[in-house]
């Protein structure tokens, strides 16, 4: 590798995918995959021969956001990993999670991560979260040739805005087209169930303990009816990953009280005498 | 016909090297230390702009005197290297070593081949882990490679402030005591610096993957109090 200069007519700026494509590394699996169309809803979510996530949810409280996804991946009706993480931090102050095809998926948001922080250390000042939504609606339309093939990528993204010091979600779609919600958004196969959930149980300024429990609710019904959803995995100790974003940044909920959550909502319906 | 008249390359080389010289000496001097947690650098800089001192990657730091926008533009570079080489590899294969290589090779290279040579010096600094020290790489104008693991005085007169920081340097001194004798170094005898005359930065293991850090206003200034 030699050290990359540019004269000032041709400099890529902060923009890292620009740098990249003008370096010729490879971002992601060319735009045409060269096999005829994979058809969408073939086997389940998606084709057969790829792996997809599914299921993440995001809702504002009172300090922030949450944002939690469960730890499945599917490769048809099969389960392709049982402990794959859909949630992560896109920088210090805001959060990103994932349904669709995994792979391109995972590397968007590697691509994402690494962007938000060049434009940190080149430009010496951090992105304002709108132009962080901006950037990932770019990418998620430079990807639109692979969702078109069955390949697509619908992220949420989530975070603290330091300049109007509350939390903030952002939706998309293939088409790279984002949205601003109020409340609280799902995305995924069992993202529908997730809404649902979320939706009855939602108040404004709801505090951060009663957030993360709605959001392993959402989570827990979202399992119970989409077969791509997974559950809570009592039986290896695989949990739902759940994340805060607020004014001290983006924080992991730790799996101990993942963990306690569930139990709690598993016994309390046994207690109910309903069916868990 | 006119000739053109012999130049002796020991004559291109030194007049060279005082142009790069003067021009660097121009500027104020910086100092990097290791101290108990890490490494701390210490630019005299009253810009809360401009920086002589930022960040590369997760355990790397840069730093560079002389001229802004030369040094700068070697800065934008190390940070396009770090981010394609961790992008294209792994985070963990982003090493100050080879940085440091390529740094000095680029500006031997300037120095040999260009009319004029760039009116640097620069730092690249990195946090060590349990298996490796602290490592301070100091490159030169003309891509004169050094590495230190104590400290590193960058700039034009830099030999009094080198004696006062060997004299009082001590291993895994605190941070304070760090900044205090560092500070009080480029400030000589007949000056003191306070935090808003000073550019202070410090590569310290923290709560994430990123270890710099700015140390500013009153955090800086009860360091040095």
């Amino acid at each position: 590798m030699t050290l990359p200069f540019f004269t000032p007519l041709d400099d890529p700026g902060p923009d890292f995918a620009g740098l990249i494509r003008r370096l010729q590394i490879p971002m992601r699996a060319p735009a045409n995959i060269g096999s005829p169309q994979a058809p969408m809803g073939a086997g389940g979510p998606g084709g057969s021969e790829y792996r997809h996530g599914t299921t993440v949810v995001a809702l504002r409280f009172a300090d922030g956001i949450v944002m939690a996804g469960d730890r499945r991946a599917t490769e048809g009706h099969a389960i392709a990993h049982r402990a794959m993480e859909k949630v992560f931090p896109a920088d210090r102050f805001s959060a990103v999670a994932i349904a669709g095809a995994a792979g391109p998926a995972v590397e968007m948001v590697r691509l994402f991560q690494t962007q938000l922080e060049h434009y940190e250390k080149v430009e010496g000042v951090v992105l304002s979260l709108e132009g962080k939504a901006n950037q990932l609606g770019q990418m998620v339309r430079e990807h639109l040739p692979m969702a078109m093939q069955g390949l697509g990528v619908v992220p949420l993204f989530a975070g603290y805005d330091l300049a109007r010091s509350t939390g903030r979600i952002f939706t998309y779609d293939v088409t790279g087209g984002h949205y601003e919600e109020t409340e609280h958004n799902a995305t995924g196969s069992g993202g529908r169930d997730a809404r649902t959930t979320i939706k009855l149980g939602y108040r404004m300024g709801m505090a951060r303990d009663d957030a993360v429990e709605l959001a392993v609710q959402a989570l827990f019904e979202a399992a119970d009816e989409d077969s791509a959803t997974g559950g809570p995995d009592l039986v290896r100790g695989i949990y739902p990953l759940v994340a805060t974003v607020t004014a001290a940044g983006f924080e992991s909920v730790t799996e101990e009280e993942v963990a306690l959550r569930f139990a709690t909502l598993i016994e309390r319906r046994r207690v109910e005498g309903r069916e868990p | 016909m006119t000739m053109p008249y012999y130049v002796a390359p020991e004559q291109v080389m030194k007049d060279r090297a005082e142009y790069a010289q003067k021009g660097i000496a121009r500027g104020r001097s910086l100092i990097a230390s290791t101290y108990a947690e890490g490494i701390v650098i210490v630019a005299e800089n009253p810009s809360r702009s401009l920086h002589k001192v930022s960040e590369i990657y997760d355990r790397i730091a840069f730093a560079g005197v002389g001229k802004y926008n030369e040094f700068d533009q070697l800065r934008v570079s190390g940070v396009r290297h770090a981010d394609t080489k961790g992008y294209a590899y792994s985070r963990e294969d982003v090493d100050a070593r080879s940085l440091a290589n390529l740094y000095a090779q680029y500006l031997g290279q300037v120095f040999t081949h260009e009319m004029k040579p760039l009116e640097v010096e620069i730092l690249v600094a990195e946090l060590g882990t349990e298996l490796h020290p602290n490592q301070l790489y100091h490159i030169a104008y003309e891509g004169t490679i050094t590495d230190e693991d104590r400290y590193a005085v960058l700039g034009g007169e830099t030999e009094a402030i080198a004696q006062e920081v060997e004299s009082g340097w001590e291993e895994n001194w605190s941070l304070s005591a760090a900044l205090q004798a560092t500070v009080g170094a480029l400030a000589g005898a007949e000056r003191t610096l306070v935090g808003k005359d000073l550019e202070v930065a410090v590569l310290t293991e923290g709560s994430g993957r990123r270890s710099f850090h700015r140390l500013m206003d009153t955090e800086l200034d009860t360091l040095l109090t």
